[in-house]
């Protein structure tokens, strides 16, 4: 396990805990963050918000590589597997479209359904946790994206 | 003054936009290879795998529960005058079919929606492509259900 960073992974899951229960005991609202971005069209007033935390989410990870810099290098996007030929934007575009078709009509995502959805004991965050999960870890197996 | 503008709502967005980015970077969830590490289940018997993530879910989940536990207690949260809790409650075909769909967008490349919207601070290649596309199904995604209680209600019945 090379990779494994239990501490810092730790330190980060209880910054993001403590996020969402911020927005939640501060604003009552749920820190999901395709719910955040997927209802700013049509514009409502509770666009301002949803503006202010999505570049605050911009602002913290890149003050924190300021201020970290050895916790980890520039990010980058992982490369499509070795058999497809498509080429790495239309894979890329394929997994951006897919996620946000998703979380749309499945109404969240890793941070609403994962973290506050099964905080809130949501039968219906806790299916969507075990399919999301299940069929990602099935799609990385089956294509070999990450070997 | 209407909450939507009211500076102490906006502030707590603010903090907790910036604690959700600070923890993503410091767990590095920022890196789509670090999941992919944890998804990729064949990297265990070679020592290879990375557990991290569900630390992340792990704790994220804990102080988040007693965050909840403690909002039971209050009639409603400091700057609102009401929890804004899902109401819909039914497992329908959406939420299942949805959850699938995400599934393969995020084993595809490693990213979901918080990270995502994170990597805009590092700028790596192909990103801009990447949210397009996101805010695109998203956008699109709100022609095939119709959001709002009443209008899933009815779809469900």
């Amino acid at each position: 396990m090379e990779h494994f960073s239990p501490i810092s992974a730790s330190i980060g899951g209880a910054l993001i805990g403590l996020s969402a229960a911020l927005l939640w005991l501060g604003n009552g609202r749920i820190a999901g963050i395709s719910g955040i971005f997927g209802q700013l069209l049509p514009p409502a007033r509770t666009v301002v918000w949803r503006l202010v935390f999505l570049a605050s989410l911009v602002g913290g990870a890149f003050l924190a590589a300021v201020l970290f810099p050895a916790l980890g290098n520039a990010p980058q996007l992982a490369t499509p597997p070795a058999w497809f030929t498509g080429g790495a934007p239309i894979w890329i575009a394929a997994s951006g479209l897919l996620t946000g078709l998703g979380t749309k009509i499945g109404n969240g995502c890793t941070s609403g359904h994962g973290i506050c959805g099964l905080a809130r004991l949501s039968v219906r965050s806790f299916t969507a946790v075990a399919i999301f999960f299940g069929v990602a870890m099935l799609v990385v197996m089956v294509t070999g994206i990450a070997r | 003054m209407s909450k939507d503008l009211n500076l102490r709502y906006l502030a707590v967005a603010a903090v907790s936009g910036l604690l959700f980015g600070v923890g993503l970077y410091v767990s590095q969830m920022v890196d789509p290879m670090k999941v992919l590490h944890f998804l990729d289940f064949t990297l265990i018997p070679s020592g290879k795998w990375d557990p991290s993530l569900a630390f992340v879910m792990a704790v994220g989940l804990v102080v988040m529960f007693v965050a909840v536990r403690f909002g039971k207690t209050q009639s409603r949260p400091l700057f609102d005058v009401q929890f804004h809790e899902p109401e819909f409650k039914k497992i329908d075909r959406p939420l299942v079919i949805g959850a699938a769909l995400f599934g393969i967008g995020w084993g595809m490349s490693g990213i979901c929606p918080g990270p995502a919207i994170s990597l805009i601070a590092f700028w790596p290649q192909y990103l801009p492509i990447y949210l397009l596309a996101l805010f695109a199904g998203s956008y699109g995604g709100s022609f095939v259900i119709p959001s709002g209680r009443d209008k899933r209600l009815a779809m469900a019945q």
